[in-house]
C-alpha cells in the first residue's frame, strides 16, 4: 500500500509501481500461453469434421425424434436397478466412511502418527479413482451385474463422504466436548453427546448429496456392464437405435431431477 | 477439602501458565479468582479437573491426589466437580432436558445414556433443578433457542445434577449483560449456600466479585498475589494484580452498587 507525497496531498495507490509491472507481465504471459495453445489445438484439428458437425448433429436429431415411447416398458427394471445401485452403494459407503472419518479427524483420531495417515490414504485412494474404473476392475473380479455396480459406487463414495465428514468433525465447537468431558463421561459418551449432535446435520447433508451424485454416476456404470440403465443405453447406441437413446436420456434426466428435488428437500428439512 | 500443592503448568511453548500454586479451599467456601487475561485463571480451573494436564504438583480433593488417577478413577473424580463455562458450552442441538441430564453421564452406562433412558430419580432431580432456576417451561426447547442468561441457567443445572462437592466456574458472566450477570452470580452463590458447595469462580469483573463472594484470590502471571477479603482490595492491591490504572472510580462504583443492592 504505497502512499506518494504529491503537492502536499497523500496520494494512495493499491500497489507500488513495481507490483503493478509484475502483475502486468503476468497477464501478458498468460495471454501469450493461451494464444500459443490455441494455435496448437487448431493445427491438430481436422476442420472438415468440425464444419460438418452441425449437419451430423441435425441428422442425429431427426433420427432420434420422436423418442420411441413404447420402449419405456423395457426401461422400468433398468432404472430401478440404477436407483438401487446408487442407494445401496451410498448406504454401504456411509457405513465405511463414518469410522474412517473419525480416525482421520485430527481431534478424534487415536493416533495422529500411525492411524491418521492410514485413514487419509484410504480417503485419497478411494476418491482418486473414478467409479467407472472401479466398475471395470470389479467386473473382472466378481463378474458383470448390479452387484459390481453397487460395490464400485460404494468404494468411490467412501473417500468423498469420509473427507467431508472428517472436515466437519474437525470444525466442531470444542467447548461442548470439554463440557461433556467435565461431567465424567466415558469416551463413547463424549462421542455420543459432545460430537455426534454437532456433526449430524453435516452427515445428513453429505449423505443425500452423495446419493444425488451416485444416481448420476450409476447411470453410466452399465456402459461397462455393471448393471442399470447404462446397459440399455450402450445396447441402443451399439445398434444405432437413436429413438431409444433419446428416450433413455429423457428417463435419466427425470430420475436425476427427482433425486435433486429429494436431496434439496432433505437438506432443507435438516437445517 | 480442595488443596492445590505446588500446582505448575508449563505449556509446550515454554509459557509458564501456573507457577507452583498453593491454595486451600475449605468445604462450602465460594471464592473468586480474579486477574488479568492470560494470568492463568482458566488454566488453573482446568488443571483441577484435568481438562488440562498439570505439569507437576498435586490437586487433592478430599485427600485424593487427582493428578495421579488413571482414566477410570479420573472419570469418577470428575463427577464430584461440576463445571460452568463462559460460553455456556451446552450441546446446542439437544434439548434443555437432555443437556441437564448429560450431567449424569458419569453415573449411567453408555446404552442408557444413548437411548436417553435415565433413571427416574435423575429425571425427577432434573425437573427440580429446572424449576429452581425458573426454566421448567423450557425443558423441551432446544438449547440454541434460549437466551444467554437462560443457557447459563441450564449450564448451572447440568453442573448441579452431578451432585458435586465443588463447582468450577469459568467466567460465568463474561458473555452476559450487567443485570443478567448479577442474577447469575446471585443464583450461583445462593445454590452453593443451599447445598454447602465450595466453588472457584473465575471472574473479570472485580466489582461483581466483591458483591457476591467472601474471599478473593488475585492471580498475576501464574502466581497468587492476593488472597483475602474482598474489602481488602485497595487500589494498591488492584494495581499489583492488574497494573497501573485509576482504581478509585471503580471502587467507588462498587460502594454505590452495594447501597443500591441493599435497598
Amino acid at each position: 500500500m504505497p502512499v506518494l507525497e504529491r503537492d502536499d496531498a497523500q496520494v494512495w495507490r493499491r500497489r507500488t509501481t513495481g507490483q503493478s509491472l509484475v502483475r502486468w507481465f503476468g497477464w501478458l504471459l498468460g495471454v501469450a500461453v493461451f494464444v500459443y495453445c490455441w494455435q496448437l489445438i487448431s493445427a491438430s484439428t481436422t476442420w472438415f469434421f468440425v464444419w460438418d458437425a452441425p449437419r451430423i448433429a441435425n441428422d442425429i436429431w431427426t433420427r432420434a425424434t420422436p423418442p420411441k415411447w413404447d420402449y419405456i416398458t423395457q426401461l422400468g427394471r433398468p432404472i430401478w436397478d440404477t436407483l438401487n445401485i446408487a442407494t445401496l452403494g451410498t448406504i454401504i459407503a456411509l457405513f465405511m466412511a463414518v469410522p474412517v472419518a473419525f480416525l482421520a479427524a485430527r481431534n478424534t483420531t487415536p493416533s495422529a502418527l500411525f492411524i491418521r495417515p492410514i485413514a487419509l490414504l484410504v480417503i485419497v485412494s478411494t476418491r482418486s479413482i473414478n467409479s467407472l474404473i472401479w466398475a471395470l476392475l470389479l467386473i473382472a473380479i466378481i463378474g458383470p451385474g448390479v452387484f459390481a455396480g453397487v460395490i464400485a459406487i460404494a468404494i468411490r463414495s467412501i473417500g468423498f463422504c469420509a473427507k467431508l465428514l472428517y472436515e466437519a468433525i474437525e470444525e466442531i465447537d470444542h467447548g461442548q466436548v470439554e463440557a461433556i468431558t467435565a461431567t465424567g463421561a466415558s469416551r463413547w459418551q463424549i462421542m455420543a453427546y459432545g460430537i455426534v449432535p454437532q456433526i449430524l446435520p453435516a452427515f445428513a447433508g453429505i449423505a443425500v448429496f452423495r446419493w444425488d451424485i451416485n444416481i448420476r454416476e450409476s447411470t453410466v456404470l452399465g456402459l461397462v456392464g455393471a448393471g442399470g440403465i447404462g446397459l440399455q443405453l450402450s445396447a441402443s447406441l451399439n445398434v444405432l437405435a437413436w429413438p431409444q437413446v433419446s428416450l433413455i436420456l429423457i428417463v435419466i434426466l427425470i430420475a436425476v431431477m427427482i433425486s435433486e428435488w429429494v436431496s434439496a428437500k432433505v437438506r432443507g428439512a435438516i437445517i | 477439602m480442595l488443596r492445590l500443592e505446588k500446582l505448575t503448568k508449563t505449556y509446550k511453548t515454554g509459557d509458564q501458565a501456573l507457577k507452583a500454586i498453593d491454595l486451600d479451599v475449605p468445604k462450602g467456601q465460594v471464592l473468586a479468582l480474579i486477574g488479568p487475561s492470560g494470568a492463568g485463571k482458566s488454566t488453573m480451573i482446568r488443571c483441577i479437573n484435568r481438562l488440562v494436564e498439570p505439569t507437576s504438583g498435586g490437586v487433592l480433593l478430599d485427600d485424593v491426589d487427582l493428578t495421579k488417577l488413571g482414566s477410570g478413577a479420573l472419570r469418577k473424580a470428575r463427577r464430584e466437580m461440576g463445571m460452568i463455562f463462559q460460553e455456556y458450552a451446552l450441546v446446542e442441538r439437544l434439548t434443555v432436558m437432555e443437556n441437564v441430564l448429560s450431567g449424569r453421564l458419569g453415573y449411567v452406562g453408555f446404552w442408557r445414556s444413548f437411548l436417553r433412558r435415565y433413571p427416574q430419580s435423575d429425571v425427577d432431580e432434573a425437573f427440580r433443578l429446572l424449576d429452581r432456576v425458573g426454566l421448567l417451561h423450557m425443558a423441551d426447547k432446544r438449547a440454541d433457542e434460549l437466551s444467554g442468561g437462560q443457557r447459563q441457567r441450564v449450564g448451572i443445572c447440568r453442573a448441579l445434577i452431578q451432585n458435586p462437592k465443588l463447582l468450577l466456574v469459568d467466567e460465568p458472566t463474561a458473555s452476559l449483560d450487567p443485570k443478567t450477570s448479577r442474577q447469575i452470580m446471585r443464583l450461583i452463590t445462593e445454590l452453593c449456600q443451599e447445598r454447602g458447595l465450595a466453588a472457584i469462580i473465575n471472574i473479570h469483573d472485580v466489582a461483581l466479585a466483591q458483591m457476591f463472594v467472601p474471599r478473593v484470590v488475585g492471580l498475576r502471571f501464574g502466581e497468587i498475589v492476593y488472597d483475602g477479603l474482598p474489602t481488602g482490595l485497595t487500589p494498591d492491591k488492584l494495581t499489583e494484580i492488574y497494573g497501573e490504572e485509576d482504581w478509585e472510580a471503580t471502587i467507588e462504583k462498587v460502594e454505590d452498587e452495594d447501597v443500591e443492592a441493599a435497598e
